[in-house]
């Protein structure tokens, strides 16, 4: 098993930056915008984001977090650690503009899932996706609108995304899974 | 929304937790790590079910049959709203009116269900061990509801979850959320299927269980003057105390069990009123307890027997509080089982 880094603690750092800029010029200012990250690591990234917005536009930017495990489709995939969080959802998300942020883009089976949990919340006025990661292989029809980096794999590849919050540093690796899969 | 960090606010989940478990017929089955595992996926229960619509998809296309061979209002319902919020098909068959009447076994009722594509069967009986019987004889996932005086793994669980939220150290880790908690149980638990589970799961948790009952509602293996029993699995150890008294000197948790009255016609007791001179919960006697301490229940209570009016009703009192996190706690055993068969 080989690991190689291709985003370094500043890489993440300059990535989320760009994206918070790109947020607010897409949607021509903050007025309705809410971030709403995916367990686990979508969080802190949604956390960061807002951080970010806040520095340059000095405008607070709401944060959610969204726990998709009930709504998956592929149940036999994490069927041994069934780690289910409560989702944390404390204002409304109606009529508003919700940027999902994950960590990683793969089939898109966990945005659909959070789509269809976001329904459940309300209906939002427009739904966008930013993720750190765009690793290809999608396997439904959804397509990110912020992207801190596309990094084409194989799939004997696995992503790996840790950061500080959640493991201690901030890096990304790319992890080659020999005879697996 | 927030703005402090969400995942400062949520504990992890311990590493090691898992659920490979097809079954849940006891808590003494359960290892602290999947204890903790429980309690933290009721937590996202309790979301589920605060929303203006508690309905997820999780366990869409299962079915789940309740098969109920003995009365119950709050079990049985709790099971079903639960099994309903995570969007499973559920079933509910009692034992009269069904085939039961017409003399069918307990086997080929629980194969009959399975037959009809029933994933989970959320059983009680009467009789102790009989979830242990079916779950030998049937590919579905079996959840004992209650079997005689033996076992009542949810009831222990969400007593356990209302003890955590109210008294647990969220950053402990697992075994330890209940570390050194004083839990007083008092009542009939020679024949309490609560009681039981419920010293499993405390102790596995770390609270230092003490029971009370009067010498005759005792185990045989507790009773004053006898030795304990060596039997391995008989019980973990708990102090045992037949003064109320003083069994409830600061202790942070009473609970009191239900005084079934067939314990008087098989002479056990003297009488209800006798009993309830020394083992009520009035409010003089939860007045020694720890200040602030929690007083439970795990119904149908007989009010003015093992409890006053008073106490059940009073601010203390968690017991409304066991029967909603009852669906919270069910929904998280439902879920976890179900997708581990997938």
């Amino acid at each position: 098993m080989t690991a190689r880094v291709v985003l370094t603690a500043d890489d993440i750092r300059r990535a989320v930056r760009r994206i918070a800029h790109e947020i607010v010029e897409r949607n021509q200012g903050l007025e309705g915008v809410a971030l709403v990250g995916l367990r686990t690591r979508g969080v802190p990234l949604a956390e960061r984001l807002a951080a970010a917005i806040e520095e340059f536009e000095g405008q607070h930017v709401p944060v959610g977090a969204l726990d998709i495990g009930l709504y998956r489709d592929d149940i036999s995939s994490m069927e041994l650690r069934p780690r289910i969080q409560p989702t944390d959802m404390p204002i409304g998300i109606d009529g508003r503009r919700v940027v999902l942020v994950d960590d990683v883009l793969y089939t898109g089976r966990s945005i659909r899932a959070a789509l269809d949990a976001l329904t459940d919340f309300g209906r939002p006025s427009q739904i966008q996706l930013a993720v750190l990661v765009d690793r290809g292989h999608r396997q439904l029809p959804i397509r990110p609108d912020y992207v801190g980096k596309n990094i084409p794999t194989s799939l004997q590849e696995e992503v790996d995304v840790l950061l500080e919050e959640t493991d201690g540093q901030d890096e990304v690796r790319i992890v080659h899974l020999e005879g697996e899969r | 929304m927030t703005t402090e960090p969400t995942t400062q606010t949520t504990p992890a989940i311990p590493a090691g937790a898992k659920w490979t478990r097809r079954h849940l017929l006891d808590v003494d089955e359960l290892s602290p790590d999947e204890i903790e595992l429980l309690m933290q996926t009721t937590d996202a229960m309790k979301e589920v079910l605060s929303r203006d619509v508690p309905r997820v998809p999780a366990l869409r296309g299962r079915t789940i049959v309740t098969l109920f061979y003995e009365a119950s209002t709050r079990t049985r319902a709790s099971f079903e709203l639960a099994g309903k919020a995570l969007g499973a098909d559920v079933i509910n068959v009692a034992a009269s009116g069904s085939s039961v009447e017409k003399g069918e076994s307990l086997i080929d009722t629980v194969r009959t269900l399975q037959a009809v594509g029933a994933d989970a069967l959320i059983m009680r009986h009467g009789s102790s061990g009989a979830p242990y019987l079916v779950a030998r004889h049937v590919q579905s996932s079996v959840i004992n509801a209650g079997d005689g005086w033996h076992a009542h793994p949810t009831q222990a669980l969400l007593d356990l979850y209302t003890m955590r939220a109210h008294l647990g150290d969220p950053s402990a880790g697992s075994g330890q959320a209940l570390r050194g908690r004083k839990v007083v149980i008092v009542g009939d638990i020679a024949h309490s299927r609560v009681a039981r589970s419920n010293i499993w799961a405390l102790t596995t948790m770390g609270a230092e269980v003490t029971v009370c009952a009067p010498p005759t509602l005792l185990p045989a293996g507790m009773r004053p003057g006898q030795p304990r029993s060596e039997e391995p699995l008989a019980m973990p150890p708990v102090r045992v105390e037949t003064d109320l008294d003083i069994a409830i000197q600061g202790a942070d948790v009473v609970m009191a069990l239900r005084l079934q009255k067939e314990r008087m016609s098989h002479g056990l007791l003297p009488s209800t009123r006798e009993y309830a001179t020394l083992y009520q919960l009035t409010e003089r006697r939860v007045a020694a307890a720890a200040t602030g301490a929690l007083v439970m229940h795990p119904g149908p209570m007989n009010e003015g027997v093992e409890i006053a009016p008073a106490v059940a009703s009073s601010l203390q009192s968690v017991i409304e509080e066991q029967v909603t996190n009852g669906v919270a706690v069910r929904m998280a055993v439902l879920y976890l089982i179900c997708r581990s068969r997938a």
